[in-house]
């Protein structure tokens, strides 16, 4: 993982356009937006840091949340959607206490809501840590969560 | 320059490159806006201000569309007024319709909007939302259920104040406004300015209200209830009881405290003196001892908190005055509670401001000695006025009074306190006496007054050239503190007030005023500093009494306990 200081440095502009792309970078590197990167991102680019939060928050691909031991992308595309998602990801939320974007306080799940990850021959899928769950149910998904929390344990 | 073009059949002239929207305003055609604001960079967005181009046949928005030759426009055109009514139905469709429960009740855009709009049922149902109030601040409560996201608070927090403490978080429907993190007001840089307030179309936002703490007080028999009111109250309250902007109530507003049951009415205007004693003195001790130039006021709330949170490095520059509420606060349970043979404890302290700072500043710690707080609750005019009618006050047919002595006798300076460059000017008047012995040849500084950001002026006193500066709008102000941050100012007294204009402009100030009405509250000011005797702090005759049998000399050591104090640098999310 690099440090803040050193994302920073790549872009010397200092100026707003550079806002996004040091963000992304941001996240790549550790997984989320702390609150600590952005009141530095803030020092580094002059920014205030609700601009940068309301920046941030716009876009559906950052996170301010670190990213759980197992983190679980729920396709939310065309296909996944017409075979009962929305239904998935819900179960998801209630099983885990948590909502898309958040992390588990045990540190173990995070839940991402992703448009087509281009599997809609699998729909509806889930993929955990890059592995591809096909056609996940209501029920099926509580079982795939059992199932990396014991192997965790 | 001039050409014209054809607005409902007419000819109407239109200035070069001017906007749409100014030139229907001249012609004397109102066309309603929501998120756009008079002098700003045009957004566009609400869409409310839609007319119709003839020539193109498009709804086009007059507030960003420049008038150009040849323009054939419809400003109410059966398309136009049914697609803003659509706008106004679609704004609703997700508000709380508490209409009846809401601080803003009768003084709401979006009500009169609605109303103007004719809209009678609720066509569109969408899901109401649900957000928490953010109760956090010491000043200002937000509600974003109420909010139509115009953005009004956010452009003003960033252009105006140049604080930013809120912005748009999230997208679509799930936009709200909020704070960095979306967390509380009072971890924010926020200052309390309360100029969002006053650019709210809706009851999203308001001040924190205080008004049923001081009825319990009220009632409390065992509880002596004093209160005091700024040098712009009696130029502003008027206008909440439909009397003409800036008449001058302050006898009837001294009336009317005493027949809802405060013990004792003061004038902040006495302690506006005492502050230019203080800092007068300050100034020239600063000057003689080659202490740290330039000196900067105190007596705004809003902008220490903001020097404390984005210039620390410059606070030595800041006076060290408590502002005049405190020093009156401070006074009165010192000085008046041992006159009186009143316990501190008894004595409930309240203040009626301009301002939402102020409800901020009341409660800071450095404000508290001994678990004795200078001054216990702070209304704003509106909550005044609110008060005044739920007691039952008639402003109308009521018989003046006089305020309470000591601490209600004022000089005709400290009520300039109330506009931008009037703190300067008293402060001017009392220095140069202090300095040559004389009193000013012309008491009247024109060059500091008026309602411009940013004023400046070379003051000759006896041999001395005194550069003294002005700014009101805290962007005015940032722009100021790095030119003294850089060493390029040679000024050595600034007087900063966060609100454009000075207190006049304040926050707590009546909603929807316009700049004609804070003019007049202006003119109001300088009228009565025209017209009274007493024009000098320092020929106030309460303040020379209390210096004679309490304070010893301003800056004296009784003073420095009593009505000095500190600042810290604010670690905040900014």
């Amino acid at each position: 993982m690099k440090a803040l200081n050193e994302i920073v440095k790549n872009y010397p502009g200092k100026t707003r356009d550079n806002l996004i792309p040091l963000l992304q970078e941001i996240q790549n590197n550790q997984g989320y937006l702390s609150k600590e990167s952005i009141v530095e991102v803030g020092k580094y680019l002059n920014l205030p840091t609700s601009k940068i939060f309301g920046v941030a928050t716009f876009y559906n691909q950052f996170r301010f949340q670190p990213l759980g031991k197992f983190h679980i992308q729920v396709c939310r595309g065309t296909a996944c959607h017409v075979l009962g998602s929305a239904t998935v990801l819900q179960e998801l939320e209630k099983h885990l206490h948590i909502k898309a974007g958040q992390t588990t306080r045990d540190g173990f799940f995070s839940i991402e809501v992703v448009a087509c990850i281009g599997a809609c021959g699998l729909a509806p899928v889930i993929c955990v840590n890059g592995n591809f769950h096909a056609g996940v149910t209501a029920t099926s998904i509580k079982e795939i969560i059992e199932k990396y929390k014991t192997q965790e344990a | 320059m001039n050409f014209s073009i054809e607005v409902n059949n007419k000819k109407v002239e239109a200035l070069k490159g001017e906007k749409l929207l100014d030139t229907l305003n001249r012609a004397g055609i109102k066309v309603p806006t929501l998120c756009h604001m008079k002098d700003r960079f045009p957004s566009g967005a609400c869409r409310l201000c839609v007319v119709e181009d003839m020539n193109t046949g498009k709804l086009i928005t007059s507030c960003s569309f420049p008038a150009s030759e040849g323009m054939r426009i419809q400003t109410h055109s059966p398309r136009v007024v049914e697609s803003r009514k659509t706008i106004i139905e679609l704004l609703l469709a997700n508000h709380p319709d508490d209409c009846l429960y809401c601080t803003r009740n009768g003084n709401c855009e979006l009500q009169s909007l609605s109303d103007n709009l004719q809209v009678r049922e609720r066509r569109i149902t969408g899901r109401k939302s649900k957000n928490n109030m953010d109760l956090s601040s010491p000043s200002i409560v937000r509600d974003p259920d109420k909010c139509i996201l115009c953005g009004r608070c956010v452009r003003v927090c960033e252009e105006v104040m140049e604080v930013s403490a809120i912005d748009f978080i999230n997208r679509g429907s799930r936009t709200v406004i909020g704070t960095s993190f979306n967390q509380g007001l009072n971890t924010s840089s926020c200052v309390n300015c309360g100029q969002c307030i006053m650019v709210c179309p809706t009851g999203a936002l308001t001040e924190k209200k205080h008004y049923e703490e001081i009825k319990n007080a009220l009632a409390d028999k065992t509880k002596t209830v004093v209160i005091q009111y700024a040098p712009t109250i009696s130029v502003s309250l008027a206008e909440e009881f439909k009397m003409k902007p800036g008449t001058d109530i302050n006898r009837i507003m001294n009336a009317a405290l005493r027949k809802v049951g405060f013990d004792y009415v003061f004038d902040t205007t006495f302690s506006a003196d005492l502050t230019i004693m203080e800092e007068s003195a300050e100034l020239i001790q600063r000057v003689l001892n080659n202490g740290t130039l330039p000196m900067i006021t105190s007596c705004c709330p809003g902008w220490v908190k903001f020097a404390e949170e984005f210039f620390p490095d410059l606070l030595p520059h800041v006076s060290s005055c408590k502002s005049p509420q405190q020093m009156l606060g401070a006074v009165i349970k010192t000085y008046w509670a041992q006159k009186m043979n009143m316990a501190p404890a008894n004595i409930y302290s309240v203040a009626v401001m301009p301002c939402t700072a102020k409800k901020f500043e009341a409660q800071r710690e450095e404000m508290t000695t001994e678990g004795i707080t200078d001054v216990d609750a702070v209304l704003t005019t509106r909550e005044l006025a609110q008060f005044l009618k739920m007691l039952g006050v008639d402003m109308e047919n009521i018989e003046p009074e006089n305020a309470d002595s000591p601490h209600g006798f004022r000089s005709t300076a400290g009520k300039l306190f109330g506009a931008s460059g009037g703190v300067m000017e008293a402060a001017l008047r009392t220095a140069y006496f202090k300095i040559t012995g004389n009193e000013m040849p012309q008491l009247k500084v024109d060059q500091i007054r008026g309602l411009q950001g940013r004023k400046e002026a070379n003051i000759k006193v006896g041999d001395l050239e005194i550069g003294v500066a002005v700014v009101s709008g805290l962007a005015n102000a940032k722009k100021l503190m790095e030119e003294i941050r850089a060493g390029k100012s040679k000024v050595h007294f600034i007087e900063v007030m966060a609100c454009p204009g000075g207190c006049i402009n304040g926050g707590g100030q009546p909603i929807g005023a316009g700049e004609n009405a804070i003019k007049a509250r202006m003119k109001s000011l300088y009228d009565i500093d025209e017209q009274e005797a007493v024009r000098v702090s320092h020929k106030n005759p309460e303040i020379i009494e209390i210096y004679n049998e309490f304070l010893g000399e301003p800056c004296g050591h009784k003073s420095h306990e009593l009505l000095h104090t500190t600042y810290n640098k604010r670690d905040v999310l900014m």
